[in-house]
This record gives structure tokens, C-alpha cells and sequence, in this order.
């Protein structure tokens, strides 16, 4: 009887912590177009930006890396945010306090363009 | 010229791609080691013809002057489609120095520098100044005009410019017309002349005699190349309705490290190889970017272009050659 006890009670507190973990995680079950402070990255290869819409929360530091063979910028058409040129395997980041569209472009190609969304 | 050769020459190139240039004749004339085509105009076609390096001397005979354009020298260059650029650089003043005809000057139609550094435009001018032409006169390409918005391309090279660097000057008869469609481009957009250029070279060129030839050099191509890839000038148009009147206009470009050619009216437009690497053909490729070739035949598809001005015809010839 008491092992019966102990297993039950074992998968109720595993089944516990579950439940608390999967609570304190929204953002692993988030889908792509929802907000996300984790992996705020977007590579720039084949003179183009990756993702090309990006859709991140306030508060977020998002980071171009640029891994063509081309150097590039990263240059908001609002005048919000200016990378100085960069090269192969150098980034850029900016930290978005507030909420809105971020339409940018490489001021050196300008048929690249980019959007970052926050929310 | 034997018989062989006079089969080849005057062979009129179809123009297939609407871009002036039958590419499989092209081709077919660029696996010859060394050797360099001819365009002259005959009836308002262009008309290419091969010639080998022993009947070179021909081309210039004639000629009141020559010059030389280079392009695209890219310096700071070091990845795998190119790893020395210098070199190539070097390879292109050789060439020019072991022309038949010596050019006048040189122009350099911008990408002197790869990423805008004092070291790399240095080292170009360290490596030009052994070519035997009296000068050199440049435009700034998007890679001459980085971080600083091109003022640091102005104190090297825009002393008597005005503007972002667009200047003219008269040589021998001939107006040459140095232009900037670089600065301040616009997202989505292609290269960009401005207004205050455009006014600039509206007075410029109002009170010239229709028969002046008129060369204009600026580093985006001024007609529509490939818009996918930015290959191409917002304004052009504008610039080009001033010079309407005009009875010769050659407009020499880079930025596309591939030869171009297109006749429009009394315009002839000419884009230049690159001394650092080639770029894939319009819609070949994913992106613009620089094009790996075998390595020995990097060479043969990087070159200059030399411009032979005879007064009273219609046209300048231009002459490509390759670095192979």
C-alpha cells in the first residue's frame, strides 16, 4: 500500500512542477511573431537582413551580425539608431525602450531594408 | 592582319539583352589571353572588334588623346574572391603602362577604398602614382564615403569640388564631367545625383557649343542596369535631358565590376571591369556580391578600359582589356 502512496505522490509533485515550470516559461510556447526577449538577433548575409521583420518586447537588445563577405550598416530611416559601417563578423545592437515600427535600411545598399517591431 | 583576323572584325554583336552586349560573342573574345575589344559606333550600332596585342598599336593610332579609366580598386579587400588587391591594382597600372598609346590621365570611377580607412586610400595612391599618366581624377563610390559622410574622400580628392565632390574640366576639346550619385541614399532606393548637383550641371553645360563631346564619369551606373540590386541612378534622367543638345556624350560607370554597354540616341554608356573581383550578371545570382572564379582566372575578369578621343568623329573608342 505505501509504495502505492509514494509513486502517486511522487507523480503528483512531478506533475506540480510541471505545471509551475511550463507557468513561468510563456516564452518557449510562444510562436515566432510574438514578442520575445530571448535570441533578439538578426544576421545580415546575401545583402539582405534575417529575419527581415523581427517583432521583439520593449526593453529589448537586438543585435545585427553581419556574416556576408560585404561590409554594411544598419541605419534607421527615423534617425533612431546609426551603425557605423561594419564588416564581416562585426555586429551592431541597440536596446528598444519603446514600443513601435522600426522601419532600417544599409545606407550602403539601400535596396536592403528591415523592420523591427516592438511591443 | 591575316585573312583569320578579318573574318572576325566588323561582326555586328546582336544586342540580345537589351544591355548592348552579345555575351556569348563577348565571351568568345574575352578566352583569348591578353586581348581587348573594340567599340567604335558605325550607323549608331555599336560594332566590337577582337584584336590580339600585336595589332593593339592600330587601335590608337589616330587618336588626338587617350585616357585611361580604372575602377572598383576596392583596397582592403582580403576575402576569398580576391585575397590581394593590391596586386591586381598593380596589374592594372602595368597594363596601362605597357599601352601602346600612353593615356593623358586616368579616372577612377570610385570604390577607391574598401571601407573608407586613410591606410586604404594611401596604399591606391601609393600604387597609382607608378602609372605614366599626367593625372588621376576620381569620383567617390558608397565605399569611399563611409562613417564620415565622405569627408574624409573630400580632403584627398575634392579640393577643387564642389558639393559632395562633382566637378568638370576641359581636355584637349573634350568636357569631362566628374559627377557623385553615392551620398545620401535613400532606403529602397537606388544611387541619387541630388538637386543641387542637378542645377550644378544644368549651368555647366548651358552655354557649350553642341559640338562639344561630353564625357560624364560617376561611380552607379546612370541608366538602369538591374533596379533589383540598386544597380541604377534615381535622377539620371534629369542629368542626362541637359545634355540632350550634345552630339557626342559618353557616360563611363563602375560599380557593377562587369562591362555593360548601351546606345541611346547620341549617348553611348560604358560600365567598367573592376581591378579587385567580379560580380555575378544581373539576376544570376542571389545577391550583388563579390564572385569567386577559379584563380587563374581571376585575371581575365578584371580590368581597365582605355578611351581614344580622335577629333571630328562621332564617337570615343572604347577599348576594355582584361589583366590576364
Amino acid at each position: 500500500m505505501r509504495k502505492k502512496n509514494i509513486w502517486v505522490a511522487g507523480s503528483a509533485t512531478a506533475l506540480a512542477s510541471l505545471i509551475l515550470l511550463l507557468a513561468g516559461l510563456p516564452s518557449v510556447m510562444a510562436k515566432s511573431d510574438q514578442p520575445s526577449t530571448a535570441n533578439a538577433e538578426v544576421k545580415i548575409d546575401n545583402f539582405s537582413f534575417g529575419p527581415q521583420t523581427l517583432t521583439v518586447a520593449v526593453g529589448t537588445t537586438v543585435t545585427w551580425t553581419n556574416r556576408d563577405d560585404i561590409p554594411h550598416t544598419v541605419v534607421s530611416t527615423d534617425g533612431v539608431f546609426k551603425s557605423k559601417v561594419r564588416d564581416t563578423d562585426e555586429k551592431f545592437s541597440y536596446t528598444f525602450t519603446k514600443a513601435g515600427e522600426y522601419p532600417y535600411y544599409c545606407s550602403v545598399h539601400p535596396k536592403m531594408t528591415g523592420k523591427i517591431v516592438v511591443q | 592582319m591575316t585573312d583569320k583576323r578579318q573574318d572576325l572584325i566588323d561582326q555586328p554583336l546582336q544586342d540580345l539583352n537589351h544591355d548592348g552586349v552579345d555575351r556569348r560573342g563577348f565571351l568568345k573574345c574575352m578566352a583569348w589571353a591578353g586581348t581587348g575589344l573594340v567599340w567604335t559606333m558605325s550607323g549608331g550600332i555599336p560594332v566590337s572588334r577582337a584584336f590580339a596585342k600585336n595589332i593593339g598599336k592600330d587601335a590608337g593610332r589616330g587618336a588626338d588623346f587617350s585616357f585611361v579609366q580604372i575602377s572598383d580598386s576596392h583596397m582592403g579587400f582580403n576575402k576569398p574572391a580576391n585575397q590581394d588587391v593590391a596586386a591586381t591594382l598593380q596589374a592594372a597600372v602595368d597594363k596601362i603602362n605597357a599601352l601602346p598609346d600612353q593615356p593623358e590621365f586616368l579616372l577612377h570611377t570610385g570604390d577607391i577604398s574598401h571601407l573608407s580607412k586613410p591606410e586604404q586610400f594611401d596604399n591606391v595612391d601609393q600604387i597609382v602614382k607608378s602609372a605614366n599618366a599626367k593625372d588621376i581624377f576620381f569620383v567617390p563610390g558608397e565605399h569611399d564615403v563611409l562613417d564620415d559622410n565622405g569627408k574624409s574622400y573630400l580632403e584627398r580628392y575634392g579640393k577643387s569640388a564642389q558639393g559632395s565632390g562633382w566637378y568638370s574640366f576641359d581636355h584637349k576639346g573634350v568636357h569631362f564631367i566628374g559627377l557623385v550619385n553615392v551620398m545620401n541614399l535613400k532606403s529602397g532606393g537606388l544611387g541619387s545625383l541630388g538637386g543641387e548637383q542637378l542645377e550644378w550641371i544644368e549651368k555647366d553645360v548651358k552655354h557649350r557649343k553642341h559640338s562639344t563631346p561630353i564625357v560624364v564619369f560617376a561611380h552607379i551606373p546612370l541608366w538602369s542596369v538591374y533596379p533589383e540590386w540598386g544597380w541604377g541612378t534615381e535622377d539620371s534622367a534629369q542629368a542626362l535631358a541637359y545634355l540632350k543638345k550634345f552630339g557626342s556624350v559618353t557616360v563611363l560607370n563602375g560599380h557593377i565590376h562587369q562591362i555593360m554597354q548601351k546606345v541611346e540616341g547620341n549617348v553611348t554608356f560604358h560600365t567598367a571591369m573592376s581591378t579587385a573581383f567580379p560580380q555575378p550578371q544581373p539576376g544570376k545570382a542571389d545577391s550583388p556580391g563579390p564572385m569567386k572564379v577559379p584563380a587563374e582566372q581571376l585575371r581575365t575578369v578584371l580590368g581597365i578600359t582605355d578611351v581614344n578621343y580622335v577629333r571630328g568623329q562621332h564617337s570615343l573608342a572604347v577599348v576594355d582589356s582584361n589583366l590576364g
